[in-house]
């Protein structure tokens, strides 16, 4: 009895301890952000750390204003249309892919490594390849182009093992008695695979529009005469640092945020519907 | 009967009755039935995408790496010297000095990348490991665990530079830090080696890439059975054991393909380096985007195919460490 008690409080003690660091780590992987954040606030003649010299919503007005260097407005715009249409292009790619892994085929191991290569291959290589190649055949590099190009090549891997895991659990018998009950490959889908592997897809997605909308490495040397909100941040950096670059920084986390928390909640609806 | 029993229909498992003469051309007619859609209609847009955007790009890296420079585009050829160059320079800043007892700058910078990565690699898996093994053994309730598991993942889907940016006001003279130390009483004035130092940058890095490492530990470790454990702990076994031989073992899984998607990543590395670092340290990233910006494509290309060499060696060291095909 004795020994029970002093194993439980051991494990108390480690739990206590464990949940001790996992705070502390999320300091360090929040705390920098958060600095970030308050410091966005920071006064019209405050500098880029603490300490605040009062507060005020200067340096966010700065980013709605119309400014001299960049296209904050029109880098945002291109993101996020680049971010849904690799969305789209992710989720029905991987839904695809994930299908046909249904049954073994000829080439599918090769097929598997390739879309896994992915995610292996640095972005920088990846654009760089890309960008001689085009600048060799003489095609432009743009970002709905070959921007979109690459973004799909580091998101399709995402996908694809999200649906890869969703048709590990699926229960085939519902498709196989459609199937004896006379319905076609289609109305099999539509009626009941669909339904079911949607959740799925909606994660897929979610991978699809984030990864797409922070991505920086890939579309380097790839976005052509337009840059997309990444580069744009990345292209303020060489200038003087200002508190702007925060209010910037905080924005697209938090649309991130908002977005993540719109799938999550989109996600939930559709699985408790199926399940 | 045999193609019976080699169907994957669940309601096949177990004892069955014997097929009768009737029985055998309905279940062989059913097999050649295509179930599902063709398999090439569902893989051909991802296949010649992934051509066009990822197989011929790489492949075009090795062309370009012997073609030969203009000065400002190329010209095609075979040409072995940029490799030669590669392995003598001593960088374009000095193309006349070559200096075969030196390793080239190449070489170096390489090997400084290598060498970051490793150390990044580390600390990451000594971060992030308690991490996985908190919320997979030890918090009990799935909801938590998710819950505690999704807030670790998000900084993944948020912008990887801003939040390189963000480490600026924390690690400068009068960052974050620096108020910190000063406030406890460690240091007298703000100490200097924060920024623009191999402590941030490292630090940095570690920050950005440390929840790539929880995710995958975070699987393998909530797949271990719990019985497994139960039984070694009736079994006398103190906690130190049970983790040395069941939890530890069980995990190194996970631990690889972690670190493989750490590594890779890090290899690649250029964002960070110019945020955090400065510009102080060149990566083989940095390298070859300012041989892009000269337009010496080939030798940029050269770079390219040394980094993706060292990345491949690197990958096949991990995977012979540990065997990952269970996982996959």
């Amino acid at each position: 009895m004795a020994r029970w008690s002093k194993q439980k409080r051991k494990q108390a003690l480690g739990t206590t301890l464990f949940s001790g660091y996992y705070g502390l780590f999320l300091i360090f992987i929040y705390g920098p952000m958060i600095a970030m954040f308050i410091l966005s606030f920071q006064g019209r003649r405050g500098g880029t750390s603490f300490p605040m010299r009062g507060s005020s919503f200067y340096w966010w007005q700065k980013l709605v204003e119309p400014s001299v260097v960049g296209d904050m407005q029109g880098a945002l715009l291109r993101s996020l249309i680049l971010a849904l249409i690799v969305m789209v292009i992710t989720a029905l790619f991987s839904t695809m892919l994930a299908m046909a892994f249904r049954k073994r085929f000829f080439g599918s191991n090769v097929l598997f490594y390739t879309v896994m290569s992915g995610l292996m291959v640095p972005g920088i290589l990846l654009s760089l390849g890309l960008a001689t190649l085009l600048r060799e055949v003489g095609i432009p590099a743009a970002w709905w182009s070959s921007g979109l190009g690459v973004h799909v090549v580091w998101t399709l891997p995402f996908g694809f093992l999200v649906m890869m895991a969703v048709f590990n659990r699926f229960d085939v018998s519902l498709e196989e008695a459609a199937r004896d009950m006379g319905a076609d490959e289609w109305t099999v889908f539509k009626e009941i695979t669909f339904p079911l592997i949607l959740p799925g897809i909606v994660a897929a997605g979610l991978f699809g529009f984030t990864l797409s909308y922070d991505e920086f490495a890939r579309t380097t040397l790839l976005a052509g005469e337009f840059n997309t909100l990444p580069l744009d941040i990345n292209a303020s950096m060489t200038q003087r640092i200002r508190p702007t670059l925060f209010a910037l920084g905080t924005a697209s986390t938090i649309f991130s945020l908002l977005m993540i928390g719109l799938f999550l909640v989109i996600y939930s609806i559709l699985y408790r519907r199926t399940h | 009967m045999g193609q019976v029993t080699s169907s994957n229909h669940p309601g096949l498992v177990g004892v069955q009755p014997e097929p009768t003469e009737q029985a055998l051309p309905n279940a062989s007619s059913r097999r050649q039935r295509v179930e599902g859609f063709p398999v090439s209609w569902l893989v051909a847009p991802s296949v010649l995408w992934l051509l066009i955007f990822l197989v011929i790009p790489l492949i075009s890296i090795f062309v370009f790496s012997l073609w030969t420079s203009t000065g400002y585009g190329l010209e095609p050829g075979f040409n072995i010297g940029n490799y030669g160059e590669y392995f003598s320079s001593e960088g374009f800043f000095d193309p006349e000095h070559r200096n075969f007892l030196k390793l080239s700058v190449f070489i170096r910078t390489l090997g400084s990348t290598f060498a970051y990565t490793l150390e990044v690699m580390v600390l990451c898996l000594l971060t992030g490991y308690p991490i996985a093994y908190f919320l997979a053994r030890r918090v009990t309730s799935f909801k938590w665990q998710m819950a505690l598991f999704m807030v670790c993942m998000v900084p993944f889907w948020t912008s990887y530079l801003i939040r390189a940016v963000a480490w600026l006001p924390m690690l400068g003279r009068r960052g974050l830090l620096n108020s910190l130390l000063l406030s406890l009483g460690l240091v007298d004035k703000p100490v200097d080696f924060l920024l623009y130092s191999e402590f941030g940058y490292t630090t940095a890095l570690t920050q950005l890439y440390v929840v790539l490492s929880v995710g995958p530990i975070f699987f393998s470790l909530a797949k271990i059975d719990t019985d497994i454990i139960e039984a070694a702990r009736d079994m006398g076994a103190t906690a130190f054991q049970i983790f040395r031989e069941i939890i530890l073992p069980l995990s190194l899984p996970g631990v690889a393909i972690g670190m493989i998607f750490i590594f890779v990543m890090l290899m690649g590395e250029f964002a960070t380096a110019v945020v955090v670092f400065g510009g102080k340290t060149s990566t083989v990233g940095t390298v070859i985007l300012n041989y892009y910006a000269i337009a010496n494509y080939p030798f940029a290309a050269v770079n390219a195919i040394m980094l993706m060499l060292a990345m491949m060696l690197g990958v096949v060291i991990i995977l012979r460490l540990v065997n990952i095909r269970k996982e996959l």
